[in-house]
């Protein structure tokens, strides 16, 4: 027992790496397998105590450099829905595109930076420029591109200006979104071509299952991400006011980030829980491009996420061109946001961010404060499955040589897109034998 | 800088988004050119190379732990140039913020009777721990700026950087002042370089870069008076990303 304390006391005085795997195995029998997470806490729910509702969204996109815009569209929806604030056709219409744009940029980061590397055997992006060049050109362009999306209609790719309750403080020019769509053809093809290289690095994917609940935004005219009811695998559709009850967060000694629960010890958000709870909303093409990549709904190789948010990409890209087809033809309205709070009271914003299921909760005060927060991040969402599919998998393994085990476990950890990593290699693994 | 091989450059992050590592990696086509000129040798969100010494580190995020001082301190010693980049790293940005709360409601807030488990301090620029040589201002810090302290540095010369108010920059782009338009704006307080970007996308500025160096606070809660507001709400919202650097 007096060993498994030392690990984590190692692990904690380490100064390099945000998230450890630890394992412990004796005598051939797994005792610990679990992602330490040693991120240093922000507290964003106490600072945002005393706060106005106009600066709510933008503290909250601060969370994540990379889920920013998604931080920002579910802190809107809850201020929003707690001040009776109402906002026009055209501004979910931007919100949505924002968020295709956001998807994109961040699941190209993770197929083709992050994970790809493990698929070709490769130790980074950077090593992968020389063989791979095209490949790594082409996830260059097809990130630039999505990033545009951001800066045209928000502002900045990271952390967007332009969103705030009621709407935007500015509204494209047709002119500008013109030209985003040519923009957004032209990645057409590169994804293609992601697609077709995916199919050939398939067999890199380990052949692991483990079945789980899948919990997922749901609504019945449209592939979920702005917005709808949550939707679990196990119980089906629940208001999102019942969140709380669909995520249970509690505190685990190994990691500053709480672990969720709903109908079972674990469940799954993200790209492949999406794509196993609305797979026949998707577009006819990221379908046929999921049937290319031999991704079957349900999937429960978790490894599979990976292939799902190459799959959503190909959506998104498709998305993007049809709410920009559908501003144009109804003419842009120069429309200022109508800010002016109806009534005080709570609201809870729920959104898909790349990464899984998010929901931002806020109770404001007649002063236009905020007087309680809570928020909860997918990546908490998705540790404790990751600890329970690592204590499935470790056992199968268990005979393959040290340096294989490590790398399926990086892997699988990796395909999670874990939001604390954004990182190829931050995790370091420690076995006892 | 180094006369022979390439420059060593690595990236650090301590506590904040990695939104300005993310800005990094969305330079997308400068990056491969940087790359032919230094050698990137840390960089962990992108890699997973580790080296003894730098000769330039970029170091983002605030000191919020423990653990974060002991870090900052090691790679201090590695280094001989050390930037601070982005809010969280050159005045605590928006990490900061939990510093006017009790830090133990603060921490019960979020982890009730498990507080003790994650030590915690109020969240500190670089500055506070180490030498910092460099600052790259900005939530986040804007890819113009980054490339330019960059290669200055690489080139052997001092970075040039702003040091008035970003409504210098805002009149150049002959925006109409938004405060005259009766919406709150930092804008008169707040170091320039990031082009007056919010208030040309019709946002007022929220004070990311920190105030510039010769600032007259009460003077400028003063103008915001006459505009109306109230010094509890101008002291407020100056806090916003400054709160290390308020002077009340």
């Amino acid at each position: 027992m007096g060993v498994n304390l030392d690990i984590n006391v190692h692990h904690l005085t380490r100064v390099e790496g945000h998230g450890n795997i630890v394992v412990n195995v004796r005598e051939g029998r797994l005792e610990r397998a679990y992602l330490e997470i040693v991120e240093a806490p922000r507290y964003f729910e106490a600072i945002l105590k005393g706060r106005n509702y106009k600066e709510a969204a933008i503290i909250t996109s601060r969370i994540c450099g990379i889920c920013c815009l998604g931080h920002q569209m579910a802190s809107l929806k809850a201020t929003e829905e707690a001040l009776g604030i109402e906002v026009s056709e055209q501004t979910v219409l931007l919100r949505k595109l924002l968020t295709d744009g956001a998807t994109i940029q961040s699941h190209i980061l993770h197929a083709l930076f992050l994970a790809s590397p493990d698929f070709v055997g490769k130790s980074s992006v950077f090593a992968m420029i020389g063989e791979y060049k095209d490949v790594v050109a082409k996830a260059l362009k097809i990130k630039y591109v999505a990033n545009l999306v951001s800066e045209v209609v928000g502002g900045r790719a990271v952390h967007p200006i332009t969103p705030v309750p009621g709407g935007f403080t500015r509204i494209p020019e047709s002119g500008e979104l013109k030209a985003l769509r040519e923009k957004i053809q032209e990645i057409v093809p590169d994804l293609d071509f992601t697609v077709e290289l995916m199919r050939q690095l398939i067999d890199s994917i380990p052949n692991f299952e483990r079945e789980t609940e899948y919990i997922s935004l749901q609504c019945d005219d449209e592939y979920a991400l702005y917005d709808g009811d949550i939707y679990s695998s196990d119980i089906g559709r629940v208001p999102v006011e019942e969140y709380k009850r669909m995520t249970n967060e509690f505190v685990v000694p190994h990691s500053t980030s709480k672990h969720c629960r709903a109908n079972r010890e674990s469940y799954m958000v993200g790209a492949l829980a999406r794509f196993n709870n609305n797979h026949e909303k998707l577009s006819e093409k990221a379908q046929r491009a999921a049937e290319r990549m031999n991704l079957k709904a349900p999937c429960y190789n978790p490894y599979m996420n990976t292939i799902a948010q190459v799959v959503e990409c190909v959506h998104c890209a498709e998305d993007a061109i049809r709410i920009i087809d559908r501003l144009l033809n109804c003419g842009l309205k120069d429309e200022k946001p109508d800010q002016e709070p109806k009534k005080y009271g709570r609201g809870i914003g729920a959104t898909e961010v790349p990464r899984g299921i998010l929901y931002h909760d806020y109770i404001y005060d007649r002063k236009e404060q905020i007087i309680k927060a809570d928020c909860i991040i997918p990546t908490g969402q998705n540790l404790e499955n990751i600890d329970y599919d690592m204590r499935k998998l470790v056992p199968e393994i268990i005979d393959e040589p040290r340096e294989e085990i490590v790398k399926k476990l990086e892997m699988l950890v990796r395909a999670y897109d874990p939001c604390i990593s954004c990182s190829v290699h931050m995790l370091d693994v420690e076995f006892v034998e | 800088m180094k006369k022979r091989g390439k420059i060593k450059v690595a990236f650090f992050d301590f506590t904040g988004c990695e939104g300005c590592q993310l800005n990094k990696l969305n330079l997308e086509n400068q990056l491969l050119d940087i790359l032919e000129h230094v050698d990137i040798v840390e960089f962990r969100e992108a890699m997973d190379d580790k080296a003894e010494f730098y000769d330039i580190a970029f170091v983002e995020g605030s000191i919020s732990t423990p653990e974060c001082v002991n870090r900052i301190n090691d790679i201090r010693r590695r280094s001989k140039v050390l930037v601070a980049i982005g809010a969280c790293a050159t005045n605590g940005g928006i990490n900061s913020l939990k510093n006017i709360h009790d830090i133990d409601e603060v921490r019960e807030t979020v982890y009730r009777e498990h507080k003790y488990l994650f030590p915690t301090l109020p969240a500190m620029p670089l500055h506070a721990i180490v030498k910092v040589d460099y600052k790259i201002y900005g939530c986040p810090m804007t890819q113009e700026e980054f490339l330019k302290v960059f290669k200055s540095l690489v080139m052997g010369k001092k970075p040039q950087q702003p040091d008035y108010a970003v409504c210098v920059e805002c009149k150049l782009k002959e925006n109409e002042c938004l405060l005259q338009r009766g919406i709150f704006c930092l804008g008169p307080v707040t170091r320039a370089g990031c082009g007056a970007r919010c208030p040309s996308f019709g946002q007022s500025c929220i004070g990311c870069r920190g105030f510039v160096s010769n600032i007259n606070q009460n003077a400028s809660i003063e103008v915001l008076k006459r505009y109306g507001y109230s010094v509890e709400e101008a002291v407020k919202r100056m806090n916003m990303f400054n709160v290390t650097e308020m002077k009340m």
